[in-house]
């Protein structure tokens, strides 16, 4: 995640590169049980982590019209989901091969 | 840095107490470690003026800015040590180190170490809205809808996808521990489990079911430690500390270095160090089980079995009263209590009394080296424990 320094050197000399968004599933779980009200209407719904090709690890939904078929090792691909008020959440879809 | 062996057999665990478990409404947090509280004391044949420290960890349901400050003002105790450690699951441990440093130093006596909350009944629906809110990270994992249960069920299925652990080895993880939880006169499941049931229990977050999920429960906790010297003046056989250390890697699942290897291994591995045993050695062992994958992944990091073989362990009954390494032998936090910190806290406290003896149909055999693994966050933080009820 962003931070103000590299947490392996302490550098503070850090720059934002943009990731080409593609990612593959490195682990998943369906969710049936919201956290709370606000996702009682989601569920069944895919949370999982993506190892991006660009290195870094992420959390976020898979979605999409097959999301719930999602296995480890599925290549995703970023998009944005409107979330509101201006709030496009990074988010992933299964991509083929 | 001062030697760190110094610590193994300079302080023991005189007292032990647990409250009342289960749902227990008329009592508040602060009520329950009272209890708990007054029962290690009463154990330990100690009076309150003896206490000259308090540690605590946390509340959900009563977020005193100051716990420990708090629950002195509750117990009217006015230490000259003091303080609320948080550390999740892993702060029992934590804090028991804590104790012993400052009594090693010099510093303090007789410490009491105390936690627990009121789980099963003291929230309203709005302060466990928010309490789930607060869970995971706020800009990174809550916006999708994460949750404590999720997180540990992708960690379960990365185990499952490297290691072959099968799901049906995760169920007899619950029912290990139900069968031990039926032993125990103050376990809050008094039923018992089959490892169909589990199968059959809902779905939260898949492949975690709600009989692999930890119960929540009105339950405090509470020890007392004191130096070897006066230990061996109180009327308890002494259970002394061998063995602690600690790792943490990160909070948030997202920071973790991996989802497979966690800081069980190296903190098992100064425990073991510093008590100068190794695995073989142990008698029985408390792992911390919020989820049943925890139990199978720490007994591999600690070095019990293998890497892969955890399941297989369970599921053959290895980890039965009898068997090669008994686990959770008062029910854990998936049968007997989980309140917070107190649910690691009952693994020091059962530790004790097996140590004692004289547990009945519960009792360990021989016990003379019990460990101790919590673990807080998402196997964020860790601290295990070697405990014994010889000096050296």
């Amino acid at each position: 995640m962003p931070r103000h320094l590299c947490p392996n050197c302490w550098s503070d000399e850090l720059e934002w590169v943009e990731s080409k968004g593609g990612g593959t599933v490195h682990s998943f779980s369906i969710v049936h049980r919201a956290p709370s009200p606000v996702f009682a209407a989601n569920v069944p719904y895919v949370i999982a982590m993506i190892e991006l090709d660009d290195g870094p690890r992420m959390f976020a939904n898979v979605i999409g019209p097959d999301a719930l078929g999602v296995a480890i090792g599925d290549r995703v691909k970023l998009t944005f989901e409107d979330r509101g008020n201006g709030v496009m959440l990074p988010q992933f879809e299964r991509a083929p091969g | 840095m001062a030697n760190a062996a110094s610590l193994k057999g300079a302080v023991a665990i005189v007292g032990v107490g647990e409250s009342d478990i289960g749902k227990v409404p008329h009592l508040s947090g602060l009520g329950l470690n009272a209890q708990a509280s007054k029962r290690a004391l009463d154990d330990a044949g100690l009076k309150v003026k003896d206490i000259d420290g308090l540690l605590t960890a946390y509340s959900f349901t009563e977020p005193y800015t100051m716990l420990g400050s708090s629950l002195c003002e509750y117990l009217g105790l006015q230490p000259g040590m003091c303080a609320s450690m948080v550390a999740g699951g892993a702060s029992p441990g934590v804090m028991l180190r804590h104790a012993a440093q400052a009594i090693a130093m010099g510093l303090a006596e007789t410490v009491l170490v105390c936690a627990g909350e009121n789980r099963a009944t003291g929230f309203t629906r709005d302060a466990a809205v928010a309490m789930l809110a607060q869970v995971g990270h706020p800009q990174f994992e809550q916006p999708y809808g994460g949750l404590i249960p999720g997180y540990y069920a992708m960690v379960a299925r990365r185990y499952m996808h490297e290691y072959g652990t099968t799901r049906e080895q995760l169920a007899s993880v619950a029912v290990n521990t139900r069968s031990h939880a039926l032993l125990n006169p103050t376990a809050q499941m008094k039923t018992p489990l089959t490892v169909e049931q589990v199968l059959a229990s809902k779905l939260i977050a898949d492949p975690l079911r709600m009989l692999d999920c930890c119960i929540i429960s009105d339950a405090a906790g509470a020890f007392i430690v004191t130096s070897a010297e006066r230990a061996s003046t109180l009327r308890n056989k002494p259970v002394y500390l061998w063995g602690v250390g600690e790792k943490s890697t990160h909070e948030h699942l997202l920071c973790a270095p991996s989802l497979t290897h966690f800081g069980a291994a190296d903190s098992g591995r100064a425990a073991y160090e510093m008590a100068g045993v190794g695995p073989r050695d142990i008698d029985l062992a408390q792992l911390y089980d919020c989820f049943t994958i925890v139990p199978i992944i720490e007994l591999e990091e600690l070095g019990f079995v293998e890497r892969g073989a955890g399941g297989s362990f369970f599921e053959n009954g290895h980890a039965r009263i009898g068997g090669k390494l008994p686990v959770n032998t008062h029910g854990g936090m998936l049968s007997h209590a989980h309140a917070g910190a107190a649910g690691a806290l009952f693994g020091i406290v059962e530790s004790v009394r097996q140590l004692r003896g004289g547990q009945g149909k519960r009792q360990v055999e021989d016990a003379r080296l019990a460990l101790v693994h919590n673990e807080g966050g998402i196997l964020s933080a860790h601290c295990t424990v070697i405990l014994s009820n010889q000096r050296a």
